[in-house]
């Protein structure tokens, strides 16, 4: 219990992704949270390759930690323009609202 | 030790809490707050592990670069008359009980993997050949991005110029109506289009714009 090793945490990276994976399943409310709870995702995996890449003591898992980041952002960037894109085209971004592709 | 084990069970909780915050915060500029609190307690963690680079890349382009991104459209779309309702309407409820049972399949099958190597550590032979400890983390990180990695990094830069690109042509509209000053007009105007030279009688006056 005391002892922190890499056990810890990986548990730490289950818990967050966890919690992103309820957090798109539950979030009703508007789209937005949904990309904060894939950004919590992606979170969660580059604590996984990190504490991995510390405790085998090979750095290439904090390399691809570095291109993870790089990809989060530039999802975070487009999502969001189509999100302000959508918002001016319809008038509103919340999850149950959106479901012109239904038909 | 016991230093490490305080300060990962302050942090790791700290970054657990706002983790649940941001999925369950009624208001969306608090999630967006409970995520920045959340970059900084992992990248907090990541330097404390020893990956110090890491954790200050994370606190820039996250804290610095997305969450206000995040922010900023938040505030920028009006979603602040949704603030008051946690789950809207009855028929997406039941998203609800898939949702917890889909998470609590994926979080306990990433335990069991986690407990197999915790208490069959010799699946995995770990070698400690690459780390050197005399340089410091920022150092061996980029000796090893610049020469080994030089191909997927030039590639990362060619999606964050994608990136940039997507996002411009997207929100960019041309709206109509609007005066804007045009370079190209104002230097090819000439005198004969501007100036005219009258011949002013007395006590008549000059009729202007007939």
């Amino acid at each position: 219990m005391i002892d922190i090793g890499l056990g810890h945490y990986l548990t730490l990276g289950a818990v967050i992704f966890s919690i992103g994976v309820i957090g798109i399943f539950l979030n009703r409310k508007n789209i937005i949270v949904i990309l904060m709870s894939i950004e919590l995702i992606l979170l969660a995996v580059n604590i996984n390759l990190v504490a991995f890449s510390i405790y085998l003591g090979d750095l290439a898992g904090q390399v691809f930690t570095l291109f993870i980041l790089t990809v989060a952002a530039a999802e975070a960037a487009i999502g969001l323009a189509i999100i302000v894109v959508y918002f001016r085209n319809s008038g509103t971004i919340r999850v149950e609202e959106i479901d012109k592709l239904k038909g | 030790m016991i230093a490490h084990a305080i300060f990962f069970y302050t942090f790791s909780i700290i970054a657990v809490v706002s983790a649940i915050m941001v999925t369950a915060s009624k208001n969306t500029v608090h999630s967006v707050f409970f995520l920045i609190l959340d970059f900084i307690s992992i990248s907090c963690l990541f330097i404390m592990i020893g990956a110090e680079f890491l954790g200050m890349i994370m606190l820039i382009v996250y804290v610095g670069a997305v969450a206000v991104l995040f922010l900023f459209v938040v505030m920028m779309l009006n979603v602040a008359q949704q603030k008051n309702q946690w789950f809207a309407g009855q028929q997406s409820s039941r998203h609800i009980p898939v949702g917890l049972i889909i998470s609590t399949l994926i979080f306990f099958e990433i335990i069991i993997v986690i407990g197999g190597w915790k208490y069959k550590p010799e699946i995995f032979d770990i070698n400690n050949s690459i780390s050197q400890t005399s340089i410091s983390n920022t150092h061996s990180l980029g000796q090893i991005l610049y020469t080994d990695y030089i191909h997927v990094f030039q590639i990362s830069g060619m999606i964050l110029l994608v990136a940039m690109v997507g996002a411009i042509v997207l929100t960019f509209r041309q709206r109509s109506g609007l005066k804007r000053q045009s370079y190209i007009k104002q230097i090819s105007r000439e005198r004969t289009e501007g100036v005219e030279v009258l011949e002013v009688q007395s006590n008549k006056g000059v009729k202007i714009d007939d």
